[in-house]
């Protein structure tokens, strides 16, 4: 079996409130980079994977030469190898551009059966990646993913999570699966992974080796462009903290507050 | 010009947001002259057609068949395609739930669409769909322009109004049938637990009563949820609770578990770290109960209470008793 994860590099959650839209313009410019806390559990579960039905996993993702430090961190944590894909071309893509690049990756790399996702980037916030590497390769897609059941005669069961409830479902192989968060608990790296992690030398696939021309490609292909990316306006008010001799004298207070002036009870 | 929306529900119960995103429509057509269509797929739904003419469709393609019982990407993608063919619409608009997020998105890319997901705001200018989405975990607003005609855009749950249903108003059912036959689709669903049944989801609830750390172990969710029952509320986690195991995933709030924009959310025992504020800063009232009056979450906060919640939140529930008596 083969299985393929891809993931993002991603500013550091913490620091996301202070990233200016300049700074997020010019590609996260001087922010702490991470894997994006989704993938870690696509990361995670595509080890497992590996560990329970036998075969290799390999780490990709389409990004600039610092992404191979997020590569190093999956390599880290147990992936087998982890490939690259970037192109100047590449630089502006939407959703569908960047999931065209994984989709060839994926292929030129041999394919796979199952190619993990997270549920979303915690900067584009689209969550529509994995829909579209499913769609451009034809393939299976399941999405919300908190358990992979089995994987047994071309075919993957899964279990996912929905508002109302847990649903199981099979599909044939290979699949798109994106996963949450209560799939599993991502493992930290030992010291002598990380090590030889460091020293990996991760492949690059440009447009080229991929076949895409520049017009499939990065912002001349977006479909949606970004006309202007601005701060939410300001929180609007000051918190009124509520005083009060007793539990039951604050619990007045705040009531009538919600109820009379707020008007949200 | 002409939109068409796409109806969420769950075995014949519409999500609100669905008539949310009906009512926007509603509204953008009105002010271009447009007409507003609607998609429904389902088995014996032909009431949430009446429904939707109700709350301001002109149009109804109903999609009635056992083929749609169970929510599956393959049939729902193939029936949206097949209205968007009949009615050829500007703009594709659907509310942003889990379904409707995985539905806009694939047919978004079958169709080599733009796709605008999760928007806040959606309008025509120049013939062209604008959009307004949070980016960077709602730090940044992006504003966007959709490139291609149809444009395709999901609506985050509780950003537009609930509009009125109207009975005495007139619309048209299009009656259609299974666009793809169960031979060709090649997922099964097997197996599907509901929820425990009066459980208020978060994406939909008017008001979330959330426990953190401070709630101190599972049972500590209790009082929170009298008060919850009391005010029709959902009930919402920090993910250290969801990580001590006191309350399943399915309630976190915040980064890596659900967005969430009550009108009301009462944190209780909840720090307020970044990554929670990413998933409820944009509440409307935000209220915090903390012993610790430094915590983040009172930075947020419309209403405090620096106090013990496990004295706070019974004084609420009784309080709140007597007045709804
Ligand atoms: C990549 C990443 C993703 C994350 N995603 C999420 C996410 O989705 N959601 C999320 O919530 N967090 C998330 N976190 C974790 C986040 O950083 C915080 O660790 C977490 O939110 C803290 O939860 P808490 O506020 O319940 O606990 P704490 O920070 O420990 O706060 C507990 C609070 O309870 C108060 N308290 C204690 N006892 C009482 C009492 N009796 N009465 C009143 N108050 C009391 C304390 O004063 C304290 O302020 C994420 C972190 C990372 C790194
Ligand atoms: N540049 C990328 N390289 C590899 N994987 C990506 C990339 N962008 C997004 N993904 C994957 O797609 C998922 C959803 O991302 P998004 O659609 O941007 O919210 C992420 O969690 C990743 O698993």
């Amino acid at each position: 079996m083969k299985f393929t994860v891809l993931l993002k590099q991603t500013p550091d959650t913490a620091e996301l409130p202070k990233i200016t839209p300049e700074q997020a313009l010019a590609g996260n410019q001087g922010v702490t980079k991470v894997v994006n806390p989704w993938d870690e559990y696509a990361v995670e579960e595509g080890i497992r994977l590996k560990e329970r039905f036998g075969g290799e996993t390999v780490a990709m993702s389409m990004g600039p030469d610092e992404v191979d430090e997020a590569l190093k961190s999956a390599l880290a944590m147990g992936c087998d190898r982890a490939v690259r894909l970037w192109d100047e071309s590449f630089e502006g893509s939407d959703v569908w551009g960047t999931a065209l690049v994984l989709a060839k990756g994926v292929e030129k790399d041999g394919g796979a059966d199952v190619i993990l996702t997270g549920k979303m980037s915690v900067d584009g916030n689209s969550g529509a990646v994995a829909h579209g590497v499913a769609c451009k390769l034809g393939v299976s897609l399941l999405t919300q993913v908190a358990k992979i059941v089995d994987i047994s005669d071309g075919m993957i069961t899964v279990e996912r999570l929905l508002d109302e409830g847990r649903e199981t479902v099979r599909a044939p192989l290979p699949a798109v699966v994106s996963v949450v968060k209560e799939i599993n608990e991502p493992r930290y790296p030992t010291f002598i992974r990380i090590r030889k992690a460091s020293r990996a030398k991760i492949p690059v696939l440009t447009a080229a080796d991929l076949g895409l021309s520049p017009d499939q490609v990065g912002a001349a292909a977006a479909k949606v462009k970004w006309t202007e990316l601005v701060k939410p306006p300001a929180k609007k008010r000051e918190v009124v903290i509520i005083e009060g001799e007793t539990p039951e004298e604050k619990a007045r207070k705040l009531l009538d507050y919600l109820m009379n002036v707020e008007k949200v009870i | 010009m002409s939109i068409l929306v796409w109806i969420d529900h769950f075995g014949g119960k519409v999500q609100s947001a669905s008539w949310e995103t009906l009512g926007k429509a509603r509204s953008l057509a009105d002010a271009t002259d447009g007409r507003v269509a609607v998609a429904v797929m389902g088995t014996d739904v032909r009431d949430i057609a009446e429904q939707a003419i109700a709350y301001g469709a002109d149009v109804v393609y109903l999609y009635d068949d056992p083929v749609y019982e169970h929510f599956r990407l393959e049939p729902y993608a193939a029936a949206v395609k097949d209205a968007t063919t009949s009615e050829n619409p500007a703009l594709l608009l659907f509310p942003a739930t889990t379904r409707g997020r995985d539905v806009s998105a694939l047919v978004a890319c079958q169709m080599d669409l733009g796709l605008a997901p999760d928007a806040q705001e959606v309008s025509f200018q120049d013939g062209k769909v604008l959009a307004e989405r949070p980016v960077y975990s709602g730090n940044l607003i992006a504003k966007v322009v959709v490139e291609t005609t149809p444009a395709v855009v999901s609506l985050r749950p509780r950003t537009a109004p609930m509009p009125e249903a109207d009975t005495s108003r007139q619309g048209e059912i299009v009656e259609k049938g299974a666009v793809i036959g169960e031979d060709a689709i090649t997922t099964q669903v097997l197996n599907f637990e509901e929820k425990a049944v009066g459980e208020v989801s978060l994406t939909d609830a008017r008001i979330i009563v959330s426990g953190g750390r401070g709630v101190k172990g599972p049972e500590g969710f209790e009082p929170l949820r009298e008060l919850a029952q009391l005010l029709g509320a959902a009930i919402g986690a920090s993910r250290a609770a969801v990580d001590a195991g006191w309350i399943s995933y399915d309630h976190q709030v915040g980064q890596t578990g659900k967005t969430v924009r009550p009108d009301l959310y009462i944190a209780c025992g909840i720090s307020g770290a970044i990554q929670h504020q990413a998933g409820m800063r944009e509440s409307k009232i935000i209220v915090a109960i903390n012993k610790d009056p430094d915590a983040p979450i009172f930075q947020i906060a419309d209403y405090g209470i620096v106090d013990d919640l496990f004295k706070i939140v019974p004084a609420l529930t009784e309080e709140l008793r007597k007045r709804l008596d």
